[in-house]
């Protein structure tokens, strides 16, 4: 990869040093320790179901339809449910072997389906952009705050939790967490060990609002105007 | 923009609040709102003072060693092919800017709320060099085709219109033919905006936190606006305050949980977005290019001093909502985008004195800005400090403080005159006393004071009175004077 530029640098951070009281810019410095970690303790002992039904009870104040499968083999049959709910296709999706385990390949036979694909370039945007709802999974769900937390990739773009009028997002159990920390946690990890980062890490909690007009809530500004959640 | 907003001394600009209805109706409501949605995201946490401590500690030791990470943060931009420029004034930024968007070939420009990029007038300098510059926050974008009206809140800028305004301008503006629900009026500014965003050539964000460990750029919206801003466009420029860091994503948490719930009382925005690199190989969405600039433009000379805490600062207005200050005068009457007690300490920092020395005296120093800080900067410990240094440096006390104190020194300075003038206020004031006997609309000096707060009505008795018909036994009310 090509190295950025950087200019002004020396002058500018020579300026903090010295306003510091250093000599010099500073080269080191300890990973500190914080004297306390109040993040840790919250839901720290939950179970999962207990986790799930927080995360259930936080999708009411977020405006975020929640669905449950209990049997996988009703997940196909639940997320058709929820499509024609929100007035069916055009559908767009992260182009995700998760689609094919959890039996939902039947959802590219429709022919209002499309996979996001980089060998067509932009048309995905134009694609996107037209799509009445996006679909994709969710990497990390943080049960407090009912958010879901999307890596972004080549196949898994951005923009497909974004430009669609709805949102549906498939969550394993399996990817529940307490709060946003442990997947903070998760990412440091990874910059720690040298993996390559997603270019855009998405935390995702229900669909676009504001309250910019006499603090009222609106649901539905420029990004997604409703989310479903299925849990499975 | 820039920092200073607004025409004519603090106190015709404080007229001007005090005698806006629509306005004061807005602020207080929202202040309200505002309060009880925090006061719930709070309560949930149960420990909210350990989380303040733990915010303070970490944003403290950040700008102790700020050289080393803001170093360190432009060399993992770099290194993932980022564009890094540090910009010592804002001339420097915006030539800079500008100079990146001409060498795209920019004409349209599509920006998320940054409230830095109004402190360095950015957009006014790309509309000189032939860009369109579109606000795409719902209330930035409402002040803008407003032909330009200033913010007068940092996390709602358009606080201080209501819905039928909002309307009018839309009706005037925008050829906008529905009505003032809400609703409708953000489903007229989504179909709009959508076709600018598709369109615009450049992207250009704020930042709320940039992490060190990794050389990303968090954003933290709820609207999907820069989101928006940061996959449609094909050049990206993300402008941050050069206290805008946190060391790794672990600290990032923190001071995210902090933000939204003393923002907004939400436990996380709709969208935190956390921003690495330039699109990789086979990305089809995010910028092909991005630039990080990082500005300083005095906030290095608040290093160091007395000042230092103030850049804790991480933006959520939490101080501006529970301020009974701000609650009656508004956001335009402190004459800066940073309005309230943080603008009022911020503000004479970056600017100087000499155009702000009425705003550290536009507060009572009641400490509920203080109290609301989520990172435990000592606002109102602040604002006593400037007037410190406002009388003893500078010698700029405002006039109306100087005609007090000069007043104050004349009566004081003879027993005969101060028993007089003691004696009578309680006949002076009765016109002005109200119905729970305090005074809201006082005479002369004390009409700056009752503008904004209600003044206790003197008392019949003097205290010296008092002492002395209590030395003899005479009278036993011991609370009197505790209030």
């Amino acid at each position: 990869m090509k190295i950025g530029t950087v200019h002004n640098r020396d002058s500018f951070l020579e300026n903090i040093s010295s306003r510091l009281g250093r000599d010099t810019i500073e080269t080191t410095v300890a990973q500190p320790q914080w004297s306390s970690s109040p993040q840790n303790r919250v839901l720290e002992n939950a179970t999962k179901e207990e986790l799930i039904t927080v995360l259930e009870k936080q999708c009411q104040v977020i405006h975020t339809d929640f669905v449950r499968v209990k049997q996988e083999n009703k997940l196909l049959e639940t997320l058709n449910q929820v499509i024609e709910s929100y007035g069916g296709g055009p559908i767009i999706t992260w182009d995700d072997p998760r689609f094919e385990q959890h039996g939902l390949s039947s959802l590219f036979e429709r022919n209002d389906t499309s996979m996001w694909n980089p060998s067509i370039d932009d048309k995905n945007i134009t694609l996107a952009e037209q799509a009445n709802i996006g679909i994709t999974f969710s990497d990390i769900t943080l049960a407090e705050s009912g958010t879901v937390v999307l890596f972004s990739g080549a196949k898994k773009a951005t923009t497909v939790s974004l430009l669609p009028t709805n949102y549906i997002a498939l969550i394993p159990v399996t990817s529940i967490v307490p709060r946003m920390t442990q997947a903070t946690t998760i990412i440091h990890n990874k910059i720690q060990d040298g993996t390559v980062l997603s270019s855009c890490i998405n935390f995702i909690t229900g669909p676009s609002n504001s309250a910019d007009i006499e603090m009222k809530l609106i649901v539905g500004v420029h990004g997604p105007i409703k989310t479903a959640y299925i849990l499975f | 923009m820039a920092i200073k907003i607004g025409e004519g001394p603090f106190n015709q600009r404080v007229e001007k609040g005090l005698n806006n209805p629509v306005m004061r109706g807005a602020v207080s409501s929202a202040q309200e709102r505002f309060q009880q949605r925090k006061a719930n995201a709070m309560e949930e946490l149960g420990n909210w003072e350990e989380w303040r401590s733990l915010g303070e500690e970490i944003r403290q030791h950040t700008l102790e060693h700020l050289d080393f990470y803001l170093n360190q943060l432009s060399e993992n931009v770099t290194k993932r092919g980022g564009h890094v420029f540090f910009a010592a004034t804002a001339e420097d930024a915006n030539h800079y800017i500008r100079d990146v968007v001409q060498s795209k070939n920019g004409k349209k420009v599509v920006k998320s709320k940054s409230m830095v990029t109004e402190e360095i007038s950015l957009n006014s300098c790309l509309e000189k060099a032939g860009c369109e510059v579109i606000e795409t926050d719902l209330g930035e974008y409402i002040l803008q085709v407003d032909d330009h009206d200033p913010p007068s809140h940092i996390v709602a800028p358009a606080l201080h219109k209501n819905k039928e305004q909002i309307r009018d301008v839309f009706k005037e503006k925008l050829n906008y033919t529905k009505s003032e629900m809400p609703e409708e009026l953000a489903l007229h500014a989504r179909e709009l905006l959508r076709k600018e965003f598709l369109s615009a050539d450049i992207g250009i964000t704020g930042c709320n936190f940039a992490v060190a460990e990794s050389g990303s750029i968090t954003l933290v919206t709820n609207e999907g606006n820069a989101r928006l801003v940061t996959s449609l466009p094909k050049t990206q420029i993300t402008v941050m305050g050069m206290e805008r860091i946190v060391p790794t994503f672990e600290e990032l948490d923190i001071l995210v949980s902090l933000l939204t719930r003393s923002a907004v009382g939400q436990k996380l925005t709709s969208y935190v977005t956390a921003l690495t690199r330039p699109r990789m190989e086979d990305e089809v969405d995010g910028p092909e290019e991005f630039h990080l600039v990082i500005i300083d433009n005095g906030r290095s000379s608040i290093l160091g001093t007395d000042f230092q805490s103030v850049l804790q600062c991480i933006r959520c207005a939490a101080c501006i909502n529970v301020c009974p200050v701000y609650r009656h005068v508004g956001g335009h009457s402190y004459g800066s985008i940073y309005p309230g007690p943080i603008g009022a300490v911020l503000t004479p920092l970056l600017e100087g004195y000499e155009d702000h020395k009425e705003l550290p005296y536009a507060s009572t120093l009641c400490a509920a800005c203080s109290e609301a800080c989520p990172v435990k900067i000592p606002l109102h410990d602040l604002l006593h400090k400037h007037r410190q240094v406002i009388v003893e440096r500078e010698g700029k006390a405002p006039v109306s403080e100087k005609l007090i104190m000069k007043a104050f020194g004349f009566g004081t300075s003879s027993s005969t005159l101060y028993q007089m003038g003691s004696k009578f206020a309680p006949m002076a004031m009765k016109p002005f006393v109200g119905e729970n006997q305090s005074i809201s609309k006082g005479p002369g000096p004390l009409k700056s004071w009752t503008d904004s707060r209600d003044f206790p009505a003197p008392d019949q008795e003097r205290f010296r009175d008092w002492m002395k018909s209590r030395a003899k036994g005479g009278h036993m009310d011991e609370n009197r004077y505790r209030s």
